[in-house]
């Protein structure tokens, strides 16, 4: 009996079992969160009733035809809920579940691991009424709450109108929109999306909303600072020179999403720098094959490109371990959804153009600005060891413990490699990136002791 | 072609110490050292950071006892502070049988010596460390020793020999090393050249690509030691700590993380420069935590890793001058307890370069110990 | 349906199916303190990743605030309340 594991219950790893199920397969499936859907198809916890549509607004179908998707594989697959997945190595995955450990030997391994909020950090963003817009989206999505009752959303990104509009849905009119990308830039969106009029109507409808609703729309800004007692009371930023405070009780932050690829590491997958987004990639063909020959990748775990691509890779993932197992695979298929998967890659490279990683801020951070939320480190301790002697990140973590935290550097090892990269000046390939080290989320020593 | 008088292959605390003490005695000397990626970024960086002369087979201690004055000042040699602290240490027993190992270890370090240690009751122990698991039947606690971070001092000792003078060449990977009969030469994978009239093999784990030029390969093995961290608890372990009969050992820091390491040792590639921390193992060191200080049931582990160290089967280093080749000596294979001898090695490698001979005995260390008997006859 | 618990000794409201990050950042209180003496900290992520949500139980165990339900008579602390 061939044993497959799947890391993630998102668009990915759904669509992943779905397809393993549906060739006789019975996968087993960790899902860090207490129900399927990943992040983005967050569901309510049990007993809560809000429609699909409240929930998921545009996206209520795909949410839905996914969650129904799942539930009908209740019993086909081994399930495991609440299920984080702390390490790997030579062939077996060690989890931790409700203050239990465990470990599995795979044959074949899907990571669908997802993503995180990229931040580009600003002074105060440890405040609390700080979220990242991720979480922001779980707050309304999970828990029908907002981060106060005028909050700001700061960043950059597609996140920041859809989410300012589920405020308004939700009766919550915020204190302003701050993108980092100049409009001008964002212009290039009505071109690279020109063939897909649906998602360009709904980015307009958007922005038409929100300037109904008086919401200020603020592009091209420098963020300057959260303000606050601690609690967040405002908002400072600078746009054409100008320095500006907006009073807000809570701010969404996010510039986009990073891939969660700690597990791709420890497996032995190589890692490959992508220029377009300034991010190490895990590598893999177009069907989610990595060198290794066991494991695969699909969704955002592996590069960012939305639900949408994550369920047809998700697809393809699993085909191609079946593939590779010598199960039959629906050819047509196979090569309808890598004709998606093509149409889509135009989507995120206008996606990505449109609205950029804010790179160039971390050259002009404060020396005073906290980088590091777990360890409490600032820009200038970063560039002072890089004055000292430290040409990659690995040296920087060395010297100054940035990324050696709880968070592992998932939060500020984008930041860290820009500020270390514009401090020595060097290209930022050459600075490398923080490796993750197993265990990749916390482990009790008592989830340990009662264990053994 | 650059022509040195002395080239040091190796960046760790060895190779820099070396580096160190020979531009402080000789400033005029023409020094090279060459390092395959960057200065400490191996063994020297990322062990366990004791800094600990107690428990040492005695054949060391003469050499651990240098080394103690030379870390007594380290942050003047340095230029830096490294979290050098005497914290004292303890070796807890757990079972009465254990007590006499501990007993002889306090005798031979105190009464040969002169160290400050002394054997606390379970009584005593419960008094002064009250976190201690109860069963703890006594331990051997050392005043003086103590601790510092790795990965400051590895990087210090790099940067210190640096403004010292040397030519630090950092991502020089050594392709061949060669003996004319009257210099070395040694060639990178770059194609860059050097000569010495003198050669200072301190490549750790990789001693033996070095020996083996020169028809002295040892028996090392190069295994992985593993460690790990937990998140920051309010601080409450001043000592570091270790048991005699179980594979654990640890120590907080005052930001707060207990720093652990234990056994068993994982499966390490030199050829690649790859190391791997196992989850068992993490999963084993949490629980040995646990037994040794119940009240770290509720912290959590944030980081385990490993590194590459060289082992010899007496657990005893390569220390001294070669046996086949005049003018090359030796400082590898410190089997997993080299970060406290460190300073005190350079200081002895030094004096084997500028007068061949040194004030510590190191015969223990000899490379000739793993010579075939034949070949140590014809040398006597 | 109503529940209620205790967090730093104060009683706190909540409706079944509140995680103990929203319960208690609705009750105006927050979760920890930086251990490096930066302030308060109330939770990022809410999606287990960053880690800055974590609260003591009266069992000195540990909750991941925006991971966990409140239960009905849950005791809760800012602060590690045996090591302080």
């Amino acid at each position: 009996m061939t044993t497959i594991v799947i890391v993630g219950a998102g668009p990915a790893g759904v669509r992943a079992a779905e397809c393993l199920v549906a060739a006789g397969c019975r996968p087993i499936i960790l899902d860090e969160n207490d129900r399927s859907g990943g992040q983005i198809y967050r569901r309510q916890p049990p007993g809560f009733v809000r429609s699909a549509q409240t929930l998921y607004g545009t996206e209520a179908a795909k949410a839905e035809a996914l969650h129904r998707s799942f539930d009908t594989l209740a019993g086909k697959v081994d399930y495991r809920p609440g299920t984080i997945a702390w390490g790997l190595h030579a062939g077996v995955i060690h989890t931790v579940k409700a203050g239990r450990v465990d470990r599995i030997a795979f044959d074949r391994l899907i990571l669908a691991t997802g993503a995180t909020d990229r931040i580009m950090p600003v002074a105060g963003w440890t405040r609390p009424g700080v979220f990242s817009m991720g979480g922001a989206q779980i707050a309304l999505k999970f828990q029908g709450c907002v981060p106060g009752r005028r909050p700001a959303l700061v960043g950059t990104g597609p996140l920041l109108y859809l989410l300012a509009n589920q405020y308004l849905k939700a009766g919550v009119t915020p204190a302003g929109v701050f993108d980092t990308t100049p409009f001008r830039r964002q212009l290039r969106l009505v071109g690279g999306l020109a063939w897909d009029p649906r998602t360009l109507l709904i980015g307009l409808r958007y922005r038409l909303e929100l300037v109904r609703w008086g919401v200020p729309v603020r592009c091209g800004i420098d963020p300057l600072a959260i303000e606050g007692d601690p609690a967040v009371t405002g908002f400072v930023y600078a746009k054409s020179g100008k320095r500006h405070v907006i009073a807000c009780d809570g701010v969404a932050l996010g510039h986009g999403l990073r891939s969660e690829t700690q597990l791709a590491e420890l497996a032995g997958v190589s890692f490959a720098f992508d220029r377009r987004t300034r991010q190490w990639l895990p590598q893999r063909d177009e069907e989610g094959r990595t060198p290794l020959g066991t494991v695969y990748l699909a969704g955002d775990g592996a590069g960012i490109g939305g639900a949408d691509v994550a369920e047809i890779e998700g697809k393809l993932a699993a085909w191609a371990l079946l593939h590779d197992l010598n199960a039959a695979v629906d050819d047509g298929e196979r090569t309808r959804a890598l004709r998606q998967l093509r149409r889509a890659a135009r989507f995120r490279a206008a996606l990505d153009a449109g609205f950029p990683w804010p790179h160039d801020i971390a050259a002009r951070l404060d020396d005073g600005v906290v980088v590091c939320r777990c360890e409490t480190l600032t820009a200038g301790e970063l560039r002072r060891v890089a004055a000292e002697g430290a040409p990659d990140l690995g040296r920087a973590k060395a010297l100054s413990r940035i990324g050696m935290g709880r968070c592992q550097g998932r939060y500020c090892g984008s930041a860290c490699a820009e500020i270390l990269s514009a401090a020595l000046g060097c290209d930022i390939a050459d600075v490398g990136r923080l490796r993750p080290q197993a265990p990749t989320k916390p482990l009790h020593v008592d989830d340990v002791e009662a264990s053994l | 072609m650059s022509v040195y008088d002395t080239i040091i292959i190796g960046g760790g605390i060895m190779g820099c110490s070396t580096a160190l003490h020979l531009a402080r005695a000789a400033p005029r000397m023409k020094i090279a050292l060459l390092e395959r990626g960057l200065c400490g970024a191996q063994a020297s960086g990322v062990n366990f950071g004791n800094v600990r002369s107690n428990g040492r087979p005695v054949s060391q201690m003469p050499l651990s006892l240098r080394s103690r004055e030379i870390w007594s000042r380290i942050t003047e040699l340095l230029g830096v502070d490294c979290e050098y602290e005497r914290t004292g240490a303890l070796k807890i027993a757990f079972r009465d049988e254990d007590l006499a190992v501990l007993e002889g270890h306090v005798r031979d370090a105190r009464d040969g010596f002169g160290l400050a240690v002394e054997m606390l009751g379970s009584a005593g122990l419960r008094q002064l460390f009250p976190w201690i698991a109860s069963g703890a039947v006594g331990a051997r606690h050392s005043l003086d020793d103590g601790v510092a971070n790795p990965r400051l001092v590895a990087a210090a000792f790099g940067a210190a020999t640096r403004r010292h003078g040397v030519d630090v060449r950092e991502n020089f990977a050594v392709a061949s090393v060669s003996h004319s009969g009257a210099a070395f030469s040694v060639v990178g994978e770059g194609g860059a050249a050097l000569v010495a009239r003198s050669l200072v093999n301190c490549a750790g784990a990789w001693g033996n690509l070095v020996a083996s030029s020169f028809g002295e390969a040892v028996p090392m093995q190069a295994l992985g030691p593993q460690m790990g961290v937990t998140e920051p608890l309010p601080f409450f372990i001043l000592p570091s700590t270790s048991t005699v009969n179980s594979p654990i050992y640890f120590r907080q820091v005052r930001r707060g993380n207990i720093v652990f390491g234990g056994g068993p040792r994982a499966e390490v590639r030199p050829d690649l420069v790859r190391h791997y921390s196992l989850p068992e193992n993490t999963a084993r060191h949490a629980a040995l935590l646990r037994s040794v200080a119940p009240a770290l049931k509720s912290a959590r582990v944030i980081r385990a890793w490993s590194g590459i160290e060289g082992y010899l089967p007496d657990s005893l280093p390569i220390l001294g001058p070669s046996a086949t080749t005049p003018g090359l000596v030796h400082g590898f294979g410190f089997c997993g307890s080299g970060f406290q001898l460190g300073p005190g090695v350079g200081a002895v490698l030094a004096e084997l370069v500028l007068g061949g001979a040194t004030t510590t005995p190191i015969a223990a260390f000899d490379i000739r110990r793993f010579a075939p008997a034949a070949a140590q006859e014809t040398r006597a | 349906m109503p529940l209620s618990f205790r967090v730093d000794g104060r009683e706190v409201l909540a409706l079944e199916g509140d995680t103990v990050l929203t319960a208690v950042l609705l009750a105006g209180i927050r979760l920890r303190e930086s251990e490096f003496g930066d302030g308060p900290r109330s939770g990022f992520c809410l999606m287990r990743a960053c880690q800055d949500c974590w609260m003591w139980t009266d069992h000195n165990d540990r909750i991941q605030a925006c991971a966990t339900f409140v239960n009905q008579g849950m005791v809760l602390s800012t602060r590690n309340p045996e090591l302080t």
